[in-house]
């Protein structure tokens, strides 16, 4: 899929925003299934919401669960971090293609999910396996949150 | 005798995506089932703030002397209704487990779906329909 998108779009950037966009649109159907199946509630903060991800998320979707790790002091920012990603099995970024996230889909599914319950927040790599690092990570950032779209609360 | 009429499904702007009769029900056309649908939905909003209950999330069970109504709402804003006999047992939690799990199997994964658009996935009625006769199977409404 990955490779089809190089060879459509041919620049590094494109097919990593593309990639993002199909991300989402994967996320804004997933987080149903997610919540059907997982018998989930609400969740009380974002931590929650992050340890949530890391364990039933992506134990569900992915089957390999990720750690959550590096919050900043007010609890809007931290890093998910994949050990084991079985999207890279058996993949190998040429040299010319270096700028490639190739697993920047899960970003887009991660972003999409979370706005249909109302959570804005941004995600990107910041760390690939398939670039010579030891782990993956994402870092996951809050950038706001409604508890509820509608009605519209208008006294706060 | 319990017994499943009917199931809607709400999108999360109060439009009716989804209905779908299981008996013979008094003539209501589906411009009147579409008002129904929005109203219950702007009621279900004003009743979660009216509450003086804390938390409260909308209404779940509107009791009647011919039917039950029992509304389910998702975390993501859909509602599921299902009209019911009076005293119909485990509605709610057939509606959350299986009727979800159809929606989110049947519905959400049929690529040819725009989401909050109208449902006409046949998978997804063909499925339901097996749900239900089990259901009233089980209760012995039908053999």
């Amino acid at each position: 899929m990955v490779r089809q998108l190089i060879a459509d779009l041919e620049d590094v950037n494109e097919v990593n925003k593309q990639l993002d966009t199909m991300g989402y649109n994967i996320g804004i159907r997933l987080i149903d299934e997610f919540l059907a199946k997982s018998k989930t509630g609400k969740c009380i903060d974002f931590r929650d919401t992050a340890d949530k991800i890391a364990k039933v998320g992506f134990k569900m979707f992915l089957n390999t669960s990720a750690a959550v790790a590096n919050w900043n002091s007010e609890s809007t920012e931290c890093s998910l971090i994949l050990e084991d990603n079985p999207l890279t099995d058996f993949v190998e970024l040429p040299e010319n293609y270096s700028g490639l996230i190739y697993c920047n889909v899960l970003c887009g599914v991660i972003r999409g999910a979370l706005e249909m319950v109302n959570i804005t927040v941004s995600c990107s790599f910041v760390k690939d396996v398939l670039r010579g690092d030891d782990v993956s990570e994402l870092r996951l950032k809050l950038l706001s949150q409604m508890h509820e779209t509608y009605p519209y609360r208008d006294d706060d | 005798m319990p017994a499943i009429y009917a199931l809607y499904v709400i999108n999360k702007s109060g439009g009716l995506i989804y209905n779908k009769e299981f008996v013979v029900m008094a003539s209501n056309n589906l411009n009147d089932t579409l008002r129904l649908a929005s109203i219950w939905h702007s009621l279900h909003a004003i009743a979660a703030q009216l509450s003086p209950a804390p938390g409260c999330t909308g209404i779940e069970l509107l009791q009647a002397d011919t039917f039950d109504l029992h509304c389910f709402q998702t975390l993501t804003g859909t509602k599921m209704l299902m009209v019911v006999e009076p005293n119909t047992p485990d509605v709610d939690i057939l509606l959350k487990d299986t009727i979800y799990d159809l929606y989110c199997d049947f519905v959400l994964k049929n690529p040819f779906y725009e989401v909050e658009m109208p449902i006409r996935c046949e998978l997804f009625d063909l499925n339901l329909f097996q749900t239900i006769n089990n259901v009233h199977r089980r209760w012995g409404l039908i053999h």
